[in-house]
């Protein structure tokens, strides 16, 4: 394990949509074409995150103000994806980073409904699941992921995670101060439902309205009470045999 | 903002990215998926049968409850294997056991319980190794009650909203229509004199699923609406129609071999529309963004945020 976990605090104040983040992101991961779709809702012609869309950039126009916002994996602290897969194909990294071993996947697909944030899908022609590696490549060989390279206004930073988070605490308390009353961290405290992110984000407006989920939790901390009622059940249907057959001649 | 069709409660407000999914929809195809929980479930239930017909001297009925079970595990396996995206990877499943993940957990239950009932069929058509076959007949039990609950812990334990929450109820719902179901099954392929247990498993069976599905869709509220929506609520409602009236008709299926067989397919093709619709409401709720983010926001509004206690 490397002592310090490394992660992404993107700030969508400096953002411009100039989506040189997706274009890195592909080049440098080798990411497919995700089509060209013109959605006539926004200058946002990727959609969403996918298994062929790492980094995504969200735009919302509002009145009087654009919002946009490169969303990505949020490396969860508690993964629901690196939780249910079954084959051991998703792990944690070194860098506390939750990454795909395609050469492990089997396809189960269980991690795709699984996130809570709709990240990870599989790729029907290839039949694996993919999502963001927070360049686990670049990473190991010292270099920071391309997106946050590529980022010309750095509002995609890359560090270590406690750096990123008193940076990010910095920020919201200065716009605060100048009248910015909307600023505000999602994902950064380890309090939230998933233990906190790696990948978090300053917001201006709700997060929902950017697509991602307000109040996200980790679907298998409830795993033990889903078995104990899965337990439960499975001891009635035992009793519910054992009386068909009761008093019964053969 | 996006609006329901003939509300007759006015719509939550909410904020959303042009109406799009916050969460993807399960990929599960039909009909593999939906079938291998039809099957998996029957074949389930049905060793539990088994194991009690070999333990009270049922021999006949045990025979069929064997081949029920033998039967539907292998199929059900085939399925599963074929929904997977990389199907020659199958084995990769068994390279770890994963205690915090269902499909492992599953993948595992339904390698003993092919593997049983496979053993027991096998000695109980060729008559080789009698006692071999009684004990592997007597284990499945133990992996057919598993197999018959633990897939709805394996949709419970997924972002699905109208799954998730539906983890008290989807395991009874499962576990009734799994009884029923293999009591369908066995009644079909037994003498009508000696089928008497397996008609009162197609009942309770059928009568646990019915008021099981009931009271899931009742508790879940505003998340009840999915299963009872357009082409969900169809199937829910079918399934419900076929259970019930299949469960009536086993109370007197002992009378005739038609009314046995209207009884058993009646539950069958019940149980199938429960998967289905169990299924497609889980992939509605995924997909209108309402459902995860109004139940989070109520939450967030009413300063009762998740987190995580003690991880
Ligand atoms: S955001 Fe989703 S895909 Fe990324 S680590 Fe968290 S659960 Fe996994
Ligand atoms: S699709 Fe691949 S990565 Fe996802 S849960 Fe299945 S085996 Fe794991």
């Amino acid at each position: 394990m490397a002592e310090q976990r490394m992660g992404f605090f993107t700030d969508t104040t400096v953002c411009i949509g100039c989506k040189a983040c997706e274009v890195a992101c592909k080049e440098w991961n080798d990411v497919p074409d995700d089509g060209f779709v013109f959605r006539a809702t926004s200058y946002d012609n990727t959609g969403s995150l996918g298994a062929s869309t790492w980094r995504h950039v969200a735009f919302v126009e509002q009145d009087g103000r654009w919002l946009m916002m490169s969303d990505v994996c949020k490396h969860c602290t508690h993964a629901a994806c690196l939780d249910v897969c079954p084959t051991g194909a998703l792990f944690r990294t070194e860098f506390d980073t939750v990454v795909v071993q395609p050469d492990v996947c089997n396809g189960c697909g269980y991690c795709v409904p699984a996130c809570p944030y709709g990240v990870i899908d599989r790729r029907e022609d290839d039949g694996r699941a993919w999502k963001c590696t927070l360049c686990y490549d670049r990473l190991r060989g010292g270099m920071e992921p391309a997106c946050a390279k590529a980022c010309p206004t750095k509002s995609i930073q890359f560090g270590p995670l406690d750096e990123l988070r008193e940076r990010a605490q910095e920020r919201v308390e200065r716009l605060h101060a100048e009248g910015m009353t909307d600023a505000r961290l999602y994902g950064e405290s380890p309090d939230n439902g998933v233990g906190g992110t790696g990948a978090f984000f300053l917001l201006m407006d709700e997060p929902e309205t950017y697509g991602l989920p307000p109040d996200p939790v980790v679907t298998t901390r409830d795993l033990p009470a889903m078995w104990r009622w899965a337990g439960g059940a499975a001891l009635a249907l035992a009793a519910g045999v054992a009386v068909c057959f009761a008093g019964r001649k053969p | 903002m996006p609006k329901g069709q003939g509300e007759v409660v006015p719509e939550a407000p909410f904020r959303s990215y042009y109406g799009q999914p916050v969460v993807k929809q399960p990929i599960w195809h039909e009909p593999h998926m939906p079938t291998y929980l039809y099957l998996g479930g029957m074949s389930g239930a049905a060793s539990a049968m088994a194991a009690v017909a070999r333990l009270t001297g049922h021999e006949r009925l045990e025979l069929a409850a064997r081949t029920a079970a033998f039967a539907g595990g292998t199929a059900g396996a085939a399925f599963l294997v074929a929904e997977l995206g990389r199907p020659m990877r199958f084995l990769n499943m068994l390279r770890v056991f994963k205690p915090s993940s269902p499909m492992s957990v599953g993948s595992w239950t339904l390698a003993a319980q092919g593997g049983l009932t496979s053993v027991a069929m096998g000695s109980a058509v060729t008559g080789v190794l009698p006692v071999v076959g009684d004990a592997a007949t007597l284990a499945s039990g133990l992996s057919g009650v598993a197999m018959a609950t633990y897939t709805a812990v394996l949709l419970a334990d997924t972002a699905v909203p109208a799954w998730h929450e539906a983890m008290r109820e989807l395991p009874f719902l499962f576990a009734g229509s799994a009884l029923a179901s293999a009591g369908a099954a066995v009644m079909l392929t037994t003498p009508r004199a000696l089928a008497g247990p397996a008609r009162a498993a197609a009942v309770a069976g059928a009568v646990t699923e019915v008021v099981a599905g009931e009271v899931m869709e009742r508790r879940l509220g505003m998340l009840g609406e999915p299963y009872r929506k357009g082409r969900a609520g169809t199937l829910m409602r079918a399934s419900r129609a076929l259970t019930l009236g299949g469960g009536l008709l086993a109370t007197v299926a002992g009378r005739s071999r038609t009314l046995t067989a209207l009884s058993g397919l009646a539950i069958t093709a019940g149980a199938l529309c429960t998967r289905f619709g169990v299924l497609e409401a889980g992939r509605v709720s995924a997909r209108d963004p309402k459902y995860t983010v109004v139940p989070q926001r109520d939450r967030l509004d009413a300063g009762a945020p998740a987190h995580v206690p003690g991880r």
